[in-house]
């Protein structure tokens, strides 16, 4: 059989894999709504949390749509359909299936046909690479969250302050990495800005609308404060790299 | 066993069950595909490709696993570490959700709250992809549009201003000493960028528990 990147073979193997993963968080979903079902939990609130992730997760699941584009430049569609619905993130695959074609003597980007054999190394390059945190969950996952538990009830308020800092953690990274290129407005190089003013745009919009979910008692503007302020930074980003790029 | 502990116990059989499964089954596809075109791989391609990423990446897995299991909970963490996307996706919407449902993510109402945001979340990524995958003719022009391109450029600034200013506001006094952390570090360390901050959360994480713990011993957080 002549190998194609596009093939419908390899559409068929991306797309089981793909259809696993939804069984996956379909069977998740249904498990977890029983379960606050069965404790007493306000179908409302239930409803609401899946309403709110739907809505955001839109814009975040468009830019993935680009990589899967950006990838299928050199790998076809279905490779980067599969890498990018499981485990994977456009700058984990793109470095992954740059140092497999490297190590054949390929460049990543200008690669025009690939043969089945180089696509079998690519695909099992990135798919090897990339395992640690499935297998490792399973593992090591269970006795992890029993610590935290453990930890909690020795010491609630301590559990509190330990949860919040793990979040401030994660959070003060991504704000330090929004400054990455701050230093080059000292040499008049004003791009660094835009990623600052973009975080403060959607900070600000973020503050407004939970300002007046509280003052007018409109829950509709708390449950999609998150989404509005994404989209509003996102837009905000176009004027001001025009200005400032 | 209360029924507490029995759900979550059911939680980790059926993720270990689903995870492993799926690694089999991802870890079968470069092979189906080698046997459908009768080729194996270039071995020194693979050895020298392998070389090259898998440390990096093993230990980075390694270090997000013990970093974001607790902040995700049971059910999210089998999901999320299958489906990827964490710290831009699944990890911010699991916040969110346990933020504006008032619960903590090691409670059994945090637990569920995290665990049906990050499945709807992982549900409605896999339909969109599908769909960008089913119209990535028509889609191409329009997404890769150079006047949506800053847009899509700054969604983690934007995210994480969104983010950052609910839990920085209610936990100011945690956050200060991390926050002018890691500003010090990304404006003073060239090699500090997009590509290395996977690597600073576990750092901003430890150095976060550490002030706390100290503030907290010394009642400024009481």
């Amino acid at each position: 059989m002549a190998f194609n990147v596009n093939s419908p073979v390899l559409f068929a193997v991306a797309g089981i894999a793909v259809a696993v993963v939804l069984a996956q968080s379909v069977f998740f979903l249904i498990k977890a709504w029983r379960r606050g079902v069965e404790l007493g939990m306000d179908r409302q609130k239930l409803k609401r949390t899946a309403r709110t992730a739907a809505v955001f997760t839109i814009a975040p699941a468009a830019a993935i749509v680009i990589s899967v584009i950006t990838l299928s430049k050199d790998l076809g569609v279905p490779l980067p359909w599969l890498r990018l619905s499981v485990v994977g993130n456009l700058s984990y695959e793109t470095i992954a299936a740059t140092n497999a074609e490297s190590a054949m003597g390929l460049t990543f980007g200008q690669v025009s046909a690939l043969s089945a054999q180089q696509y079998v190394t690519i695909a099992a390059v990135m798919t090897i690479s990339i395992m640690v945190g499935i297998w490792l969950v399973p593992l090591i996952g269970e006795k992890l969250l029993n610590g935290v538990i453990n930890l909690e009830n020795r010491d609630k308020k301590w559990g509190e302050i330990f949860s919040a800092s793990m979040f401030i953690g994660m959070i003060s990274a991504f704000i330090g990495y929004v400054f990455c290129d701050f230093s080059g407005v000292f040499r008049g190089e004003t791009a660094g800005l835009i990623p600052v003013l973009v975080m403060t745009a959607a900070a600000l919009v973020m503050t407004a609308l939970g300002l007046a979910s509280k003052k007018k008692g409109l829950r509709v503007l708390a449950d999609y404060a998150l989404p509005v302020s994404l989209i509003a930074g996102m837009a905000a980003a176009v004027p001001l790299t025009a200005w400032l790029g | 066993m209360d029924s507490r502990q029995s759900y979550i116990k059911s939680v980790h059989r059926d993720g270990r069950i689903w995870n492993i499964s799926v690694a089999v089954i991802l870890m079968l596809v470069p092979v189906v595909i080698g046997l459908v075109y009768h080729t194996l791989p270039d071995w020194h391609g693979l050895l020298m490709g392998l070389i090259a990423t898998a440390p990096m990446y093993w230990a980075v897995g390694a270090i997000e696993t013990v970093t974001y299991v607790p902040m995700l909970g049971a059910g999210g963490s089998y999901l999320s570490f299958v489906t990827g996307n964490i710290s831009n996706l699944k990890l911010p919407v699991a916040l969110n959700a346990l933020e504006q449902a008032e619960v903590g993510v090691s409670s059994e109402e945090g637990e569920i709250v995290s665990t049906i945001a990050i499945a709807v979340s992982s549900i409605v990524t896999t339909l969109i992809i599908i769909l960008g995958v089913l119209l990535i003719t028509p889609l191409t022009p329009l997404l890769e549009a150079p006047a949506l391109a800053p847009a899509f450029a700054q969604i983690l600034p934007s995210l994480f201003g969104a983010l950052g200013v609910v839990f920085i506001s209610k936990n100011w006094k945690i956050a200060v000493a991390p926050v002018l952390l890691m500003l010090v570090l990304f404006i003073a360390v060239p090699a500090l960028n997009a590509g290395t901050v996977g690597i600073m959360v576990p750092v901003g994480v430890l150095f976060t528990l550490g002030v706390s713990r100290i503030l907290y011993k010394k009642g400024v957080l009481s």
